[in-house]
């Protein structure tokens, strides 16, 4: 069961979950008020959903082996746009006012993921670096399109994006599921998963097979890209209002950490979808947690560090082999030892 | 023109072109505004970038290895926090602080790249933890900012020596410049030096050649650490607190103002000089438009976006010349 490559990551989420079971006993517990589903395992999909897109949209550049640092930008970038066109719309409360801003948000996003896809796939230039200047670049453009003021807005329909709910369900999370869902058929039933997988394990080797690379990974920017600006919508539509500077700080973080903790290899060339929506509950879980357990928030990042390096390690070939190099030797001197008991030799296979 | 002059010229071209990028741009601004045109102007350029300077001369150092580092930003807020720390609620003497701060700092880089040469972990994902770790502890001394009233380091934030001609610099410009020429002197006159562009070359090569690349690329990423370190004392100097929020996003400057600077990002090839062509020209960025007044500043990011852009692809263009 160990071997299972979602193991780690569940034991993890589901270790952090009752290690909160200790400081609030009912926990668990999910009840219905006012037709609504409420309880801390609500709120942990709820709060966790933006995160779960990001990490969606992550997971798969990072499967060509790129990375994508622009999605934070992106978020506020989409969240801003989408404020300031209901703000200035003379019918807030529209539905039809809210889709157009959605899709305002989600065309600028096409357009933003287009150029990340664009420097990498066409020019050449390493991922970090292309989207490096995105982001750097997109809290100043999300600054500009706000006015560097928080523009907050009353609209109904918006508010469902974030905070709304369906059918007792938190909105958000049948948003998030939905995209996941999408991506996993999208992914699995056809053969794109496999073309980046391949992208990502070998580009030079994919190119000689017949696999247009450069399309593929011009392709999961874009992608990366919508997905950072739904959650971009859901942020600015939780709290109704779009805030250029701190929306979706840091999240290019959460999200690759989210990414990482799933099992997907930072080297590229496999992914794990089902890991990555553990790995960014597992991200909401330790962010609940420390809030419960009443540690100050901001020390999370001192938590997140040592996770990243631990699970960095345990990916690294390189640690693994001089690990198992000296429990091998540890167990070899064991069985010297003590060679008359034959019993000790299943120690060391 | 001969091929190696030209091969010669051609490597420099980034160079020139930040060069005359800085010109028109300091043209441009003496004529539209009044009072641009003065030296003190280009003296505060230095005196309000130090800092930056400083981290990004670090930065230069991994760059030109082929790696990078992330955590340039949060060593420097920890840098701030400890020394605020020590200094306000411990009373530790000045020349007893910084020192320390210095040390924590090379050795945060040393372990760094330690675990990067060993593991064989990609460095950006090294130093990203490496700059939550930062980040987060500067959170446990304090969430809140401390400001500094030791009489030594506001003598030191007020310090100003005297130039000839009515102008003067700070302490902290003339450190930094030290660190210029430091880092000049070490790179391109010492055998370590010719190590780090060897590595950034090819790592495969310089093992080959029997280069000590462990202790080249460990000493890379100490040597970052170390000049963040000494940044974020320069900082604490300038903003006279402590705060885990100082410097977010520092790590974009720096990498900006090294690559403006024309050091490839993926190694080998750049100068100490030119990042700090680079770092004067995002100062220069500031101060357009702080003297335009109409502008607002986020303005700053957007440019510096759009400089590192063109800068990046003109690099791949040269780049790909120079393989065709």
């Amino acid at each position: 069961m160990t071997k299972h490559r979602l193991f780690w990551p569940a034991a993890v989420l589901a270790a952090l979950l009752l290690a909160n079971v200790a400081f609030t006993p009912d926990f668990f517990a999910v009840r219905i008020k006012d037709g609504h589903l409420y309880g801390s395992l609500i709120d942990i999909l709820h709060f966790g959903a933006p995160l779960i897109l990001v990490a969606l949209g992550m997971t798969l550049v990072i499967a060509t082996g790129g990375i994508d640092l622009s999605v934070g930008s992106t978020v506020a970038i989409a969240g801003a746009l989408a404020c300031l066109h209901i703000s200035e719309s003379a019918d807030p409360g529209g539905l039809g006012t809210v889709l157009t801003a959605a899709g305002l948000a989600l065309l600028v996003a096409l357009v933003l993921g287009s150029v990340n896809g664009f420097l990498v796939s066409r020019v050449g230039v390493q991922p970090i670096i292309a989207t490096l200047i995105l982001m750097v670049a997109g809290r100043g453009v999300a600054q500009l399109v706000t006015d560097g003021q928080i523009i907050t807005v009353t609209s109904g329909p918006f508010q469902l994006i974030g905070g709304g709910y369906w059918l007792t369900v938190p909105f958000a999370v049948v948003l998030a599921a939905a995209m996941v869902l999408l991506t996993a058929l999208l992914t699995r039933s056809t053969a794109l998963g496999m073309l980046l997988e391949s992208v990502g394990g070998n580009p030079v080797a994919s190119r000689l097979v017949g696999i247009r690379a450069q399309r593929l990974i011009a392709l999961v920017y874009v992608f990366s890209a919508v997905c950072a600006a739904v959650a971009g919508l859901m942020i600015s539509s939780n709290v109704s209002a779009a805030d250029g500077n701190n929306a979706g700080l840091w999240i290019e973080l959460d999200a690759i950490l989210a990414v990482v903790i799933g099992g997907t290899s930072l080297a590229g060339g496999r992914f794990s979808l089902g890991g990555t929506v553990l790995g960014a509950l597992v991200i909401q879980t330790l962010a609940t947690t420390i809030y419960t357990i009443g540690v100050p928030p901001e020390t999370t990042l001192v938590f997140k560090a040592v996770v990243v390096i631990a699970v960095c390690l345990v990916q690294s070939p390189k640690f693994r082999a001089k690990l198992s190099h000296r429990r091998r030797s540890g167990a070899r001197r064991g069985s010297r030892s003590e060679s008359a008991a034959p019993a000790n030799l299943e120690v060391g296979r | 023109m001969n091929a190696t002059l030209s091969r010669r010229l051609r490597e420099h071209v980034p160079l020139l072109v930040t060069a005359l990028l800085l010109v028109t741009m300091f043209s441009v601004g003496s004529v539209s505004y009044q009072g641009f045109f003065s030296g003190q102007v280009l003296l505060n350029l230095l005196i309000d970038n130090a800092f930056l300077l400083v981290v990004a001369v670090g930065m230069t150092f991994v760059i030109l290895s082929g790696g990078i580092d992330l955590s340039v930003g949060a060593v420097v807020a920890l840098s701030t926090m400890v020394s605020a720390a020590l200094v306000e609620h411990h009373h530790w003497p000045i020349l007893a602080v910084v020192p320390l701060v210095l040390a924590i700092g090379a050795g945060a880089g040393w372990v760094m790249g330690w675990v990067i040469h060993t593991f064989e972990i990609q460095p950006f994902i090294v130093t990203l933890a490496g700059m939550f770790l930062a980040r987060g502890l500067c959170y446990t001394i304090s969430v809140e900012s401390i400001s500094i009233t030791d009489s030594g380091y506001t003598s030191m934030a007020q310090a100003r020596i005297p130039l000839p001609g009515g102008m003067f610099v700070s302490p902290s410009a003339v450190i930094a410049l030290l660190v210029v020429v430091a880092a000049f002197v070490l790179l391109h006159h010492t055998r370590w030096g010719r190590n780090v562009y060897a590595l950034g070359g090819s790592e495969q090569s310089a093992l080959l050649m029997g280069l000590p690349v462990a202790r080249t690329k460990i000493g890379v990423y100490a040597v970052s650490g170390f000049c963040s370190a000494l940044g974020g004392v320069l900082l604490t100097f300038y903003m006279l607190s402590g705060y885990g929020l100082h410097a977010v996003g520092l790590e974009l400057d720096a990498i900006a103002a090294v690559v403006i600077g024309g050091t490839l990002l993926t190694g080998g090839t750049g100068y100490v000089l030119g990042t700090v062509l680079g770092v004067l020209v995002l100062g220069l960025i500031q101060t357009v438009i702080s003297f335009q007044g109409t502008l607002s500043s986020w303005w700053t990011r957007i440019v510096i976006g759009a400089l590192l852009f063109v800068f990046i692809v003109l690099q791949r263009l040269t780049a790909l010349r120079r393989r065709a």
